[in-house]
């Protein structure tokens, strides 16, 4: 079958940020990405969880998008206006596609 | 006084909490769904902002209301600010990281406002119902004098709209003014159409939600603890006592009643952990959420709980009887 190369952008953000980063992704001229909640983890400020977050400028989201590689600089550039000052890890990794046009 | 607290530490509420608090200590797997959490919360806010509007159409608006929000305003405004003195004398905080906990404590935790309206009924106690209204008007201003006094000490902070937007129109405010509004609307009428849901299983939701407050509490305990000293820690009981006295001051010349003036001191003793710490992670990403999380939920909503509330009842019924 015929696929066609593409990137995997996966953001994983303060949720408090979630919005900004949205609204810069469509500014950048991305068209689709899909937002999932992220339990738990650890890092540089220790381990932490979901569970019992009371507050909403806690936990962390992961927004990740597949773009057509020309489009990849734009939007690292939106991201990177976004989560510059923030707690988060932007990963690119190289994927294929069925249906090149939907990117 | 005493009789009062030991009244208090032995309530369904506190007992609740103490049990929440002692399980997560013990690192038991006792949790609370986060979706059913977020309900029980809806829920409160929601009886006590109806329970608040119909208390206000029962005795009729007065001009002891605006002028009692306004004092709300400005004990938010200037609260941060007397925290802040007293963090950066006791404890070894940054100037950002002492700035973000002292915009805490200028706003406001309305589960302590629940627990305190819960007390004055224990009491046989009634309040103002348009202390809510000072809840919500509490809750931003502190925000705007955290920001102010990093500014001053150098960090340029900027708030964007969405930021003002966020903090003016979280769902907090809005759902508490909401329901509000609609108790001063439909009264003492509409009350009774939805008194079996709203007044007979609020202490009932109340415990299970102070149940999951004590879970939290303890993990910001044992995960946060480490990060405060102990300036800090004794920060966490003195500002409150420190703010309930600002709140008395305040309530006097107001001519607010007993149970109007305790709920006053309890609105300035209480620190936010709603709605300042995400306008902290979005403004002042550089202030360590730990510290001002671990202060507010783990050592001031604990001591507010079990000591605060009765001291502040006893000082309010002292100021107002004599």
């Amino acid at each position: 079958m015929q696929t066609h190369k593409a990137k995997r952008v996966e953001i994983t953000i303060e949720k408090v940020m979630e919005t900004r980063l949205t609204d810069a992704l469509t500014r950048a001229g991305v068209t689709g990405w899909s937002i999932l909640p992220v339990r738990g983890g650890s890092g540089r400020s220790g381990a932490w969880s979901r569970e019992g977050q009371i507050s909403r400028g806690t936990g962390m989201v992961q927004v990740v998008c597949i773009v057509r590689p020309e489009r990849l600089d734009p939007l690292l550039e939106a991201a990177f206006a976004v989560v510059e000052r923030h707690i988060g890890v932007v990963c690119i990794t190289d994927c294929e596609v069925l249906r090149a046009e939907r990117f | 006084m005493l009789q009062l607290a030991v009244y208090n530490l032995l309530s369904p509420i506190v007992l609740s909490f103490v049990l929440g608090l002692g399980a997560s200590l013990a690192r038991s797997d006792l949790s609370i769904p986060e979706a059913a959490a977020k309900a029980m919360s809806i829920y409160l806010l929601f009886a006590i902002g109806f329970k608040g509007g119909v208390a206000v159409a029962d005795h009729g608006l007065e001009a002891r209301l605006v002028a009692t929000v306004l004092a709300g305003v400005v004990l938010s405004f200037a609260l941060p600010l007397l925290a802040f003195a007293l963090l950066r004398g006791m404890s070894r905080l940054s100037v950002v990281d002492a700035a973000a906990v002292a915009g805490h404590y200028g706003s406001i935790s309305i589960v302590t406002f629940v627990a305190g309206t819960s007390v004055l009924e224990s009491a046989g106690l009634t309040s103002e119902g348009y202390l809510v209204a000072v809840a919500a008007a509490m809750e931003a201003p502190a925000i705007l004098s955290a920001l102010w006094l990093i500014a001053r000490g150098g960090g340029v902070r900027q708030m964007d709209g969405d930021l003002w937007r966020e903090i003016l129109l979280n769902g907090s405010i809005v759902l508490l003014l909401g329901a509000f509004a609609i108790g001063a609307i439909t009264g003492s009428e509409g009350l009774a159409r939805v008194e079996a849901f709203l007044v007979s299983p609020f202490q009932g939701v109340l415990c299970l939600f102070l149940l999951d407050m004590g879970l939290i509490a303890g993990r910001g305990l044992r995960e946060g603890a480490r990060v405060l000293d102990r300036g800090a820690v004794l920060f966490g009981v003195l500002m409150p006592v420190l703010g309930a006295s600002a709140g008395a001051m305040a309530a006097l010349p107001l001519g607010l009643s007993t149970g109007g003036t305790m709920l006053l001191m309890t609105l300035s003793a209480s620190a936010s952990y709603i709605a300042v710490p995400a306008a902290m992670r979005v403004a002042v990403p550089e202030a360590n959420p730990s510290v001002y999380l671990t202060l507010s939920l783990a050592i001031t909503f604990p001591f507010n709980l079990t000591l605060g509330l009765p001291l502040y009842l006893a000082a309010a019924q002292w100021l107002t009887t004599g």
